[in-house]
């Protein structure tokens, strides 16, 4: 065990942890943070996604230990309130069904914008691929994501 | 969503009929409901709709400032059940539905149940039975209500109840020009001693509905859905919680021993090992330990176990020499006619096989429950997400050897049910080890847990054969299914919308020892499949316009022609594709509802692309009309993915797949340039619609595959492998 100290949701916090230990678990189980799910834990659905200094990336294989120092956001961090404009036209596009895979979708729509303010239909799917939604939301997802963009026009 | 103590909720109930509670007035609301269909286990024949009679009750909790409380006895695991049953409620009962909040209602089927497979009532989610389950009883339930706020201000009044009316939440005198909010009356609301009686010809005419069929009533579980805070049973978090982990038999029915117990239990953390059945179950302080050491566990399986036995890819063999043994004998679906003596007649007839392989429910949020059991072992606590709460906690309470009443069960989102869910288990292992630790509990099934025990839609062959006659229209129709699951297999095999006058429908079981289980649309997705390419065949054989050649056979059928007629138009049937594209059209029946469906495809890269899909539904009443058309877009893209990727195999009885690597879904680059859903005004009763648009999707794309082409595909899922080497063969 070690103790790893690390900004999440712009607090800094500390944990005691094996290293080895994914940053996934460190959230859920230790912090209470339980937005971020888990679902495959082999970083190829996207339920478990946070931002990584600003990045969506999946935590669940991602060690503790390559965490110490970083700036962790979750789904419960990317607005004080949920209206983020992303949160907000969730709710206006009904998108969410199970909802199970949708923080992983917020977080990965988030970092996609903050990289590219216009995306088209192609970097959009190029984006989001990543993550998977049993549901079939996507289209809703599309929408939503379309629908801030012209937003931001 | 606010939530109240279920204990109050639970003592509220224990009592009868009604009762002042806490700032308000709670209603239990006693309505004998019509139901006109007995929900029929799926697959079973569908028996003719019979008139049952059956109590339902429904809470409502009315405060004194205005807010309402409705109970939803539904699960929710994405299909809006729990905002739709209220709404049905509040409908009737005229309540302004931004005061109203909704709660699960505590797990008590005799209350909250609707009649259930076999007779007794059930709290089952299943088969997209939740809203037309339980549509009279709510409207009744929500009428009783009103009337009882109506007869209390006419008493307080002196006027004749027949002179008031509603507003939402407010109860109008028009003649006095007074009014008074449903606040202000549970202020000194007396409730009678029993209902008022309301009868279904009483209710509101649809046309003046505000909330049913309303676009504009959102779903109540979105805003928690988007945050992070709608919870799932995974995410409950107790003091002094631990974890489970469970290693299953790799092959169904083989028992394990485990050869490096005294390793095991040393390892740091690890607070107990215990020997189930079918597994090896470990306890520990934190899921990162119990993961470790899963890992490390060394078991030694019995062998000798019947799914063995099994080897999905040679299965097809054995199940045509079933097909066409003439001696072989299954159950029978449906027998009308002669179609032996009618094939003997017929001008023309055709044959083909269709094949289908196992396929997964990879519902997103892994099986897992939380459990709790008391030191004394007298009772014990559960958090559970399953489409069958109360069985769950029966079978819990089995487990524990307790009462029913001593176990408390609070009901969670589901993170995807998809018919994996109405079987507990996963409910009664966590159950079993935390019976052992006696610290709540934690139990989580791995993603390559879930695929490698997991239940899947079994595999089948179809074998259809036909006659037409001169005017190349289908007289003689026979359908073979062969395949493991059983009844699982039957569902979606009849033709309850074309008419072929000589039909005979068989299921010949061959038992593999495999787990099977219903997924979204059971059978219809093999069946459906089957059927409308097949349809689809014949008609471009014999030159005939799919479309045209299937309205024939639907003459008797106005619904369902209309349904066809809505998707031809809305997909510009008769318009020549683009170069390089083509469409292709189903049709199907689920759980009540109708739909027809078009596709327009095109080959990229030696994969199917589906460029656009266009559905349109039938399904009575809507009571959400958006989330009826995300549940479809859902079903076309579940649908899409079953389709084109999905496939299990299984090895001698071993699961070869292991995560999502290798079991691929859809995603998002997959998804279609646009899906247009039109749903068919109707004052009909409510069908179902959690699993209405999936079983288009197989046919659909098949037979637009055969317009582009030339080549039937006969073999889901459609995968790149399988379209080249069809492409391939016609050089
Ligand atoms: S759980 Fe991390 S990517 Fe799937
Ligand atoms: S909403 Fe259920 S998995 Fe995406």
């Amino acid at each position: 065990m070690a103790k790893f100290a690390f900004n999440l949701n712009g607090k800094k916090v500390s944990v005691e942890a094996d290293p080895d230990t994914p940053l996934l678990w460190v959230l859920r189980e230790k912090l209470g943070l339980t937005g971020p799910k888990y679902s495959c834990g082999i970083a190829v659905c996207g339920a478990c996604a946070v931002h990584v200094n600003g990045e969506a990336a999946p935590s669940c294989n991602t060690p503790i230990m390559l965490i110490e120092g970083r700036n962790v956001t979750t789904i419960e961090g990317l607005s004080e309130d949920g209206s983020h404009p992303l949160q907000e036209a969730w709710i206006e596009e009904q998108v969410p069904q199970c909802g199970y895979c949708q923080s992983g979708m917020i977080m990965f729509a988030a970092s996609l914008l903050n990289k590219n303010k216009k995306p088209n239909r192609e970097e959009i799917a190029e984006g989001m691929n990543r993550v998977v939604c049993r549901c079939g939301t996507y289209l809703r997802v599309r929408k939503a994501i379309e629908k801030v963009i012209a937003d931001n026009e | 969503m606010e939530t109240e103590s279920k204990e109050k909720t639970n003592a509220l109930i224990s009592r009868r009929n009604f009762l002042k509670a806490g700032g308000g007035v709670a209603f239990a609301v006693a309505a004998y409901a019509l139901l006109p269909e007995l929900p029929v286990a799926d697959g079973n024949a569908p028996g003719k709709g019979e008139l049952v009679e059956q109590k339902i009750f429904a809470w409502v909790h009315l405060r004194t400032d205005g807010r309402i409380t409705i109970y939803n006895p539904a699960a929710e695991m994405g299909q809006g059940s729990m905002t739709a049953l209220p709404i049905i409620l509040a409908e009737e009962m005229d309540a302004d539905w931004s005061r109203v909040r909704i709660e699960h209602s505590p797990i008590e089927p005799q209350v909250y149940g609707r009649p259930g497979f076999g007779g007794g009532a059930s709290m089952i989610t299943v088969g997209s039975r939740a809203v037309s389950g339980y549509f009279d009883g709510l409207r009744i339930a929500g009428a009783q209500v009103r009337q009882m706020l109506l007869s209390n201000v006419a008493g307080k009044w002196k006027v004749p109840v027949a002179e008031l009316t509603t507003e939402p939440s407010v109860v109008v005198h028009k003649a006095s020009n007074r009014k008074i909010s449903y606040g202000d009356i549970a202020e000194f609301m007396e409730i009678p001693e029993s209902s008022p009686s309301v009868s279904l010809d009483q209710l509101k005419d649809p046309k003046d509905f505000r909330l049913i069929g309303n676009e504009n009533v959102p779903r109540f579980d979105i805003p928690a859905k988007t945050n992070g805070s709608a919870q799932y049973s995974i995410d409950v978090r107790l003091p002094n919680m631990v974890y489970g982990v469970i290693t299953r038999s790799p092959v169904y029915g083989s028992k394990p021993r485990l050869l490096n117990e005294k390793m095991i239990r040393s390892t740091a953390g690890i607070l107990d090992v215990v020997v189930l059945e079918h597994g090896i179950g470990l306890i520990a302080e934190t899921i990162e330990i119990a993961l470790k050491a899963k890992d490390k566990l060394v078991i030694d399986w019995s062998e000798g176990a019947k799914a063995e036995t099994h080897n999905s890819e040679m299965a097809p063999e054995e199940y045509e020499r079933i097909a066409v043994d003439r001696n072989a004998r299954g159950s029978s679906i449906e027998s009308t006619g002669n179609v032996a003596s009618a094939m003997k007649a017929a001008a023309r007839t055709f044959s083909a096989d269709y094949l289908n392989d196992h396929i997964y429910h990879a519902q997103m949020e892994p099986l897992n429950a939380v459990v709790s059991v008391a030191e004394n072992g007298k009772s014990a606590e559960v958090w559970a997400g399953s489409q069958a709460h109360d069985s769950a906690r029966a079978s819990v309470a089995q487990a524990l050897d307790l009462e029913i009443a001593q176990v408390k069960y609070n009901p969670q989102y589901l993170g995807g049910g998809f018919g994996r869910r109405s079987t507990s288990d996963y409910v009664v292992e966590a159950a079993e080890l935390a019976r052992v630790v006696k610290r709540p509990l934690k139990l989580i099934w791995t993603r390559e847990d879930d695929i490698a025990y997991g239940m899947f839609r079994p595999m089948s062959l179809q074998r259809m054969e036909a006659g037409v006659d001169k005017t190349g229209n289908i007289t003689a129709w026979k359908h073979t299914i062969v395949g493991t699951g059983s009844r699982l297999l039957a569902s979606g095999a009849r033709n309850d919308f074309y008419t072929f006058p000589n039909q005979e429908i068989e299921l010949r079981s061959v038992d593999h020892g495999i787990r099977t289980k219903h997924w979204r649309g059971v059978a219809h997705g093999p069946n459906k499949f089957a059927i409308e390419a097949f349809i689809d065949e014949i008609a471009v054989v014999q030159k005939v316009d799919p479309y045209e050649f299937r309205r024939r056979h639907m003459k008797e059928f106005p619904r369902a022609l209309n349904v066809l007629d809505t998707v031809a138009m809305m997909s510009d049937w008769k318009a020549k594709p683009k170069p390089g594209r083509a469409k292709g059209m189903a049709f199907g029946e689920r759980s009540g509802s109708l739909c027809a469906g078009v596709c327009e495809i095109s080959i990229i890269d030696g994969k199917i692309r589906v460029h656009h899909f266009w559905a349109a539904l039938d399904a009575g009443i809507v009571v959400q009309p958006d989330n009826v058309i995300a549940q479809t877009e859902g079903c076309i893209l579940m649908g899409l993915s079953s389709v084109l990727y999905e496939s299990i195999t299984i090895r001698n009885g071993r699961v070869i797949q292991s995560n999502f690597d290798d079991y691929q879904l859809l995603r998002m680059k997959d998804v279609p340039d646009s899906i247009d859903i039109k749903i068919i005004p109707s004052t009909e009763k409510p069908t179902g619609v959690g699993e209405a648009g999936l079983p288009v999707v197989g046919g659909a794309v098949a037979n637009a595959f055969a317009a582009l082409t030339g080549k039937r595909i006969r073999h889901m899922p459609f995968t790149a492998d399988k379209v080249s080497r069809l492409l391939k063969e016609s050089e």
